[in-house]
């Protein structure tokens, strides 16, 4: 049952990334993102990452996307004012396009697994354990990464700070 | 997986449902008795008894009107809007204890949907998501005060979504669980150990900011920024007409009921209550844990009326001053009391 369940998830989630980028309007763009989001969280549920996927559902979907939305309703997205793209413009995103397309197909190739990963602990994902794991072996680099976004956070702020006159 | 536990499961949760949108219902009614009262008026008193066939009535009209999509709108989205608000409402209470284990004819009934161990946190997401409703329905209604309804809502929802997650932070400091079965059973009875059992005599600040981040998570006065009719003629469900309306009034209520519940059990002991080891022995296994929903009920209740309380009493916050005491007064409060709380922590165990 878990493996079609995971197969249905998955086109799911495939569609959905696909209409991210086909749909016109913005704001549709980032209603499917949210879906695509959505389709990971049953993928973590599937994968007995409760926790993951819980956050994944709190951070992604109720907040980041929330603010990803918030300011497109801001911007006044219409015909008019969409930006021209210019041949060179295009020529530059088939590259990007094609070098990507590579990339992924190298990637494909080096992954194919023969003998499936079996997870030791299959509670690993619940709350307590992963506690245990990123305060225990992992503790530097999660600190590291905390410091990391609280920097991140501070840089932030000090951009939306005007600048004083220099001649006060 | 038996079929007894599908039914008996099924039959929970059609029973929740039901409940949810009772009470939703009557709140209707309970806000406009009580608005009454505080204002020194009658209230509803015509249709029924003391107006309480008021809902019905209610709904009879909210049905019966007329289906009005705006030409410009986006026809799919403005359906979805309300929708979803509801669905975020009603899949909240799938996670909460309604009571201690209850023996029907020799069988133990666990009066919880279900018990995950990220309960808590589940919660937290289902709240968070419940802004899409209005956001989605007042960007697809194309009208200006709509969509600067909501811009606020969203602003609003993330803003108290940070102090409500840092005052979650130090209950858990405390409770060390997020299953919400197990915090509402280490609640158990009222006094144990010298100190109350309940969480609110553990974190009254905690506590504290919680209480205010439902009532802006919820969108009720005097956080009602979102459908501010003086400046945003009605807000987010300007366009809306008829039963799509209904829902998005609905909602709030439902997610009123739902805030209620959850402060009520992380708070204020759920189904505990003083002397219930007394009232289990002697009522039985049947009787004792089903008087203890009863008790979780009115303590909803009480918490419902407070919300209403706080409606007719307090006036709305202007916009700066909602975002002003969002960061500058709760997000410094709450991270003061982890603080605290990991202090007074460390102190009761090693000393």
């Amino acid at each position: 049952m878990g493996t079609s369940v995971f197969y249905f998830v998955a086109t799911l989630s495939v569609i959905f990334a696909l209409m991210v980028v086909f749909a016109k309007n913005p704001i549709h763009s980032v209603l499917y993102l949210i879906l695509t989001f959505f389709t990971f969280t049953v993928h973590y549920v599937l994968l007995n990452a409760q926790f993951l996927a819980v956050v994944n559902f709190i951070v992604y979907m109720g907040a980041i996307m929330v603010l990803f939305l918030f300011v497109l309703m801001l911007l006044n997205l219409n015909k008019e004012n969409e930006p021209n793209k210019s041949a060179l413009l295009k020529i530059i995103g088939i590259v990007a396009g094609g070098c990507l397309v590579v990339t992924l197909i190298g990637s494909l190739k080096s992954v194919a697994i023969t003998s499936p990963l079996v997870l030791k602990n299959p509670s690993l994902g619940l709350v307590e354990n992963l506690g245990k794991e990123l305060f225990g072996p992992f503790m530097l680099p999660f600190e590291l990464s905390s410091l990391l976004l609280l920097s991140a956070m501070v840089g932030a702020v000090l951009l939306t700070k005007k600048e004083e006159k220099a001649n006060g | 997986m038996e079929i007894d536990f599908v039914i008996e499961k099924f039959i929970l949760i059609t029973a929740l449902f039901a409940i949810s949108l009772l009470i939703a219902m009557y709140s209707t009614y309970a806000e406009r008795k009580v608005a009454a009262f505080l204002q020194d008026r009658l209230g509803p008193d015509r249709a029924g008894p003391f107006g309480i066939l008021q809902p019905l009535a209610d709904g009879v009209k909210m049905f019966m009107k007329e289906e009005i999509v705006p030409a410009n709108a986006n026809k799919w989205l403005f359906m979805v809007g309300p929708g979803l608000a509801m669905l975020c409402a009603c899949i909240g209470t799938a996670v909460i204890p309604w009571g201690q284990d209850v023996q029907i004819a020799g069988k133990t009934v666990a009066l919880q949907v279900t018990d995950i161990n990220v309960g808590l946190l589940y919660i937290f997401g289902v709240i968070s998501l419940g802004v899409y409703g209005v956001m989605i329905g007042g960007w697809a209604s194309n009208n200006k005060y709509s969509l600067l309804s909501a811009i606020r809502a969203a602003s609003q929802n993330i803003s108290y979504e940070i102090a409500m997650g840092l005052s979650i932070i130090a209950l858990l400091l405390v409770t060390n669980t997020l299953s919400l079965k197990e915090i509402v059973s280490q609640q158990h009875g009222f006094w144990a150990d010298g100190w109350f059992t309940w969480n609110f005599f553990k974190q009254p600040l905690g506590f504290l900011i919680f209480m205010v981040c439902a009532f802006a998570e919820t969108n009720r006065a005097p956080f009602d920024l979102p459908e501010c009719e003086a400046e945003l003629n009605g807000g987010y469900h300007m366009e809306y007409s008829s039963m799509k309306l209904g829902f998005y009034l609905f909602a709030e209520y439902i997610n009123m009921f739902v805030s209620s519940t959850v402060m009520a059990a992380l708070y204020f002991g759920g189904y505990n209550y003083p002397g219930m080891d007394y009232i289990a022995a002697h009522w039985g296994p049947t009787w004792a844990p089903l008087f203890g929903s009863f008790i979780f009920f009115m303590k909803i209740f009480a918490f419902i009326f407070f919300f209403m309380w706080v409606r007719w009493t307090i006036p709305r916050f202007r916009y700066d001053q909602l975002m002003g005491l969002g960061w500058k007064g709760l997000i410094p409060l709450a991270i003061a009391n982890i603080v605290i709380t990991g202090i007074v922590i460390a102190i009761v165990n090693n000393f």
